[in-house]
């Protein structure tokens, strides 16, 4: 595809864990994200969302395969192209707490990136914080305080605002408004969807609120055990659902409304997770599957367009 | 029913180098015996604050408790010593806290870490602690426990590392489970099955739940009451039916109109956030905290907070619309609702 700025092809990630075991916790992905597109990130906790966005952004090295970006591979690159790759690909992290320098005021760790690409110096340097803080629904005199200081919505907004303070062009946003109310979320929702008709950013959103990935993204990449399972135009994921693990998600999703959570009906998975140090032989998602079928414990099955743009891995979809 | 834990006229701030921050200005709620509160409200309107200052759990320096009582059967918990609430904690009360990957030993196992709480509460045998934490992680949901029990914190997920916290906090079968954002980092089939578990816990045990959380999804799932803070106070409260269907304060509309609407026709509607931002807890206002924000607001807004009106005997509400005096306020509130 000819406009996608980034393309994963094929990725692993597999953690050592010791005793000559490898935790697999990205197993053989590949998509691309086009440019100025939301692509949301679904799944299980635990499934490799977090693992795959940092993949992604280079924070940790591919076991295998390949991460092009803007037509490049992004192992190949020289250093100065790395650095501006850097700049460009940026990161909101799931746990604001952890990642926040402790001891430095919230000026300089909005800065950081600015500093260490002496994008602005002085008086604009500070203008630049302000307005971000501003953005993000804090206030300009926030910069003088410590993370601690904090409460954890406004500390993940701090990261919000330093990850938007290099004008990056590529966002990993890893559960960006989850520890935020409502009204702030909406707040965040609208500030990155300005964002990206004014820069043409593009993000690859990573959240468990259904409600929320639907409503920002425009496809949706829904994964399990350090697969994907089925990638679709986000309507078209809600309503004509191909995977049975899409289907066991969906149904589970709680409504804010006291009337229909009484009344509706959750598909329950049987068991537990496999391990991502053994999984299952075939479809990983087959012990779990209330469809299984015996060819799925024998062969993988194969990652296709079975319709114009929705893509999905499941036997049931095979002749 | 039997009130478990009382929180009255309760004032917390903090030193800092810009000043002194007024993060709780008198707040107001209590918890029944087996009853599940939610508190939701603004980020930043002090509900971590007010956990934390119930478990003991300030920064001694630089906070100050000007006023308040907290009653946990019949003690003022603010009158402990530090000594006293260690018994207290995890044995009679636990915290779930916000940040995981602070509250959990990074150097430590996260099995260990659990077994510590059991050593110090219980009188389980080695044997029998190992097994009980094992039971422990299979029912939060974590899948692999062997495997699981010998890894640190950050092998694991960032939902993983919530579980745990939450298999600690349950360790002991405490009274009073106090949760701080505990489903946040969960996707939804993990997220039901934790509810479900609390749940199970409220009916088996008459554990008493306070769960601070800003999905309202959530809210409706498990909770029987709920108080919603803004700015340091409780603005509203009272049973989630009430809450939900009969919203009384301008910032509980905002907070329920906030919410992406389910989408049939496809079309990408725009959020609607409640406009301006929450005052600077330097200085807050003297009258009511939303007045700035609100559509409603009226000139004595501004100049005084006003009481709760009871609109039944467990609906509270803090806004000067339900004053006799104010103009048209069904009108008013019916537009509020409509939103
Ligand atoms: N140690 C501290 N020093 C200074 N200010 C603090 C400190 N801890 C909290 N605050 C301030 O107190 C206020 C209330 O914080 P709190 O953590 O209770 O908010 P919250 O309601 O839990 O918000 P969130 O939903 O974002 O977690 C915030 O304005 C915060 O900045
Ligand atoms: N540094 C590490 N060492 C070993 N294992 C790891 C490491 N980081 C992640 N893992 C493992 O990789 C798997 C995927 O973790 P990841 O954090 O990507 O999940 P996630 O989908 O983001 O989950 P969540 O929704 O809970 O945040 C998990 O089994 C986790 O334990
Ligand atoms: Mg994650
Ligand atoms: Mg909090």
């Amino acid at each position: 595809m000819s406009d996608s700025l980034v393309d994963v092809q094929q990725v692993k990630k597999h953690f050592p864990i010791g005793g000559n075991q490898t935790l697999k916790a990205v197993d053989d992905i590949s998509f691309s994200i086009q440019k100025g597109e939301t692509l949301g990130l679904v799944g299980e906790s635990g499934s490799g969302k977090s693992t795959l966005g940092r993949t992604i952004v280079g924070l940790e090295g591919a076991t295998s395969g390949s991460i092009t970006y803007k037509g490049k591979d992004v192992s190949t690159l020289g250093r100065k192209e790395a650095r501006e790759t850097n700049r460009t690909m940026q990161m909101i992290f799931q746990d604001p707490q952890a990642s926040l320098n402790p001891r430095m005021k919230v000026m300089d760790i909005i800065a950081e990136g600015i500093d260490a690409h002496g994008l602005w110096k002085g008086k604009k340097r500070k203008e630049r914080v302000f307005q971000l803080l501003e953005r993000v629904g804090l206030q300009a005199d926030h910069a003088k305080r410590y993370p601690h200081e904090f409460s954890g919505g406004q500390r993940q907004r701090i990261g919000i605002a330093r990850a938007l303070a290099v004008e990056p062009e590529f966002i990993v946003a890893d559960e960006p408004i989850s520890a935020l109310d409502v009204s702030i979320q909406a707040q965040i929702v609208n500030l990155m969807e300005d964002l990206r008709q004014d820069s043409d950013l593009t993000y690859l959103f990573i959240a468990h609120d259904l409600g929320m990935v639907q409503h920002i993204s425009d496809r949706i990449g829904v994964m399990y055990l350090g697969g994907m399972m089925e990638l679709a135009d986000s309507d078209q994921l809600f309503q004509e659902t191909l995977h049975p693990y899409t289907q066991a998600l969906l149904s589970a999703n709680p409504v804010p409304d006291p009337a229909v959570t009484n009344s509706r009906e959750r598909i329950l998975l049987e068991g537990d997770p496999p391990s991502p140090v053994n999984p299952p032989s075939g479809c990983r998602f087959r012990t779990r599957c209330p469809h299984a079928m015996d060819i799925c414990s024998e062969v993988v099955p194969e990652w296709k367009e079975q319709q114009a743009g929705h893509w999905v891995a499941c036997h049931l979809y095979n002749e | 029913m039997e009130r478990l834990l009382e929180v009255e006229d309760l004032h917390v701030s903090f030193k800092t180098y810009g000043g002194e921050v007024q993060a709780v200005r008198g707040v107001n709620f209590h918890v029944n015996k087996g009853e599940v509160l939610a508190i939701v409200g603004e980020s930043g309107s002090g509900k971590s604050v007010t956990a934390k200052t119930i478990m003991g759990l300030l920064p001694k320096k630089v906070s100050r408790i000007s006023s308040g009582v907290v009653t946990f059967e019949e003690d003022d918990l603010l009158t402990y010593s530090k000594k006293e609430m260690q018994k207290v904690k995890g044995s009679k009360i636990s915290l779930i806290s916000q940040d995981p990957m602070t509250s959990l030993n990074p150097t430590m196992k996260i099995g260990h870490q659990i077994d510590e709480s059991l050593k110090l509460h219980t009188d389980l045998s080695k044997m029998e602690r190992k097994s009980r934490v094992l039971e422990l992680l299979t029912l939060v949901g974590i899948p692999n426990v062997e495997e699981r029990y010998s890894q640190y914190p950050h092998e694991l997920s960032g939902g993983m590392r919530q579980r745990v916290l939450i298999a600690v906090a349950l360790a002991c079968e405490p009274q009073l489970i106090i949760a701080d954002e505990p489903t946040t980092a969960l996707d939804v089939t993990i997220q039901a099955q934790i509810l479900d578990l609390l749940k199970d816990l409220q009916q088996r045990l008459d554990t008493s739940i306070l769960i601070i959380t800003h999905d309202l999804g959530v809210v409706a799932e498990v909770a029987q009451r709920v108080a919603v803070m803004y700015a340091g106070v409780v603005v509203e409260s009272g049973s989630v039916e009430e809450i939900f269907a009969n919203p009384n304060h301008p910032y509980t509309w905002g907070l329920l109109g906030s919410i992406p609407k389910q989408r049939q026709d496809g079309a990408r509607e725009r959020l609607i956030p409640i406009e301006g931002t929450p005052p600077d807890l330097f200085s807050p206002p003297k009258g009511c905290p939303f007045a700035a924000r609100c559509e409603y607001a009226m000139d004595i807004c501004v100049e005084k907070m006003p009481d709760s009106t009871y609109l039944t005997t467990d609906h509270a509400s803090k806004c000067w619309l339900n004053d006799s005096r104010a103009k048209k306020p069904k009108e008013v509130a019916m537009a509020g609702r409509s939103r």
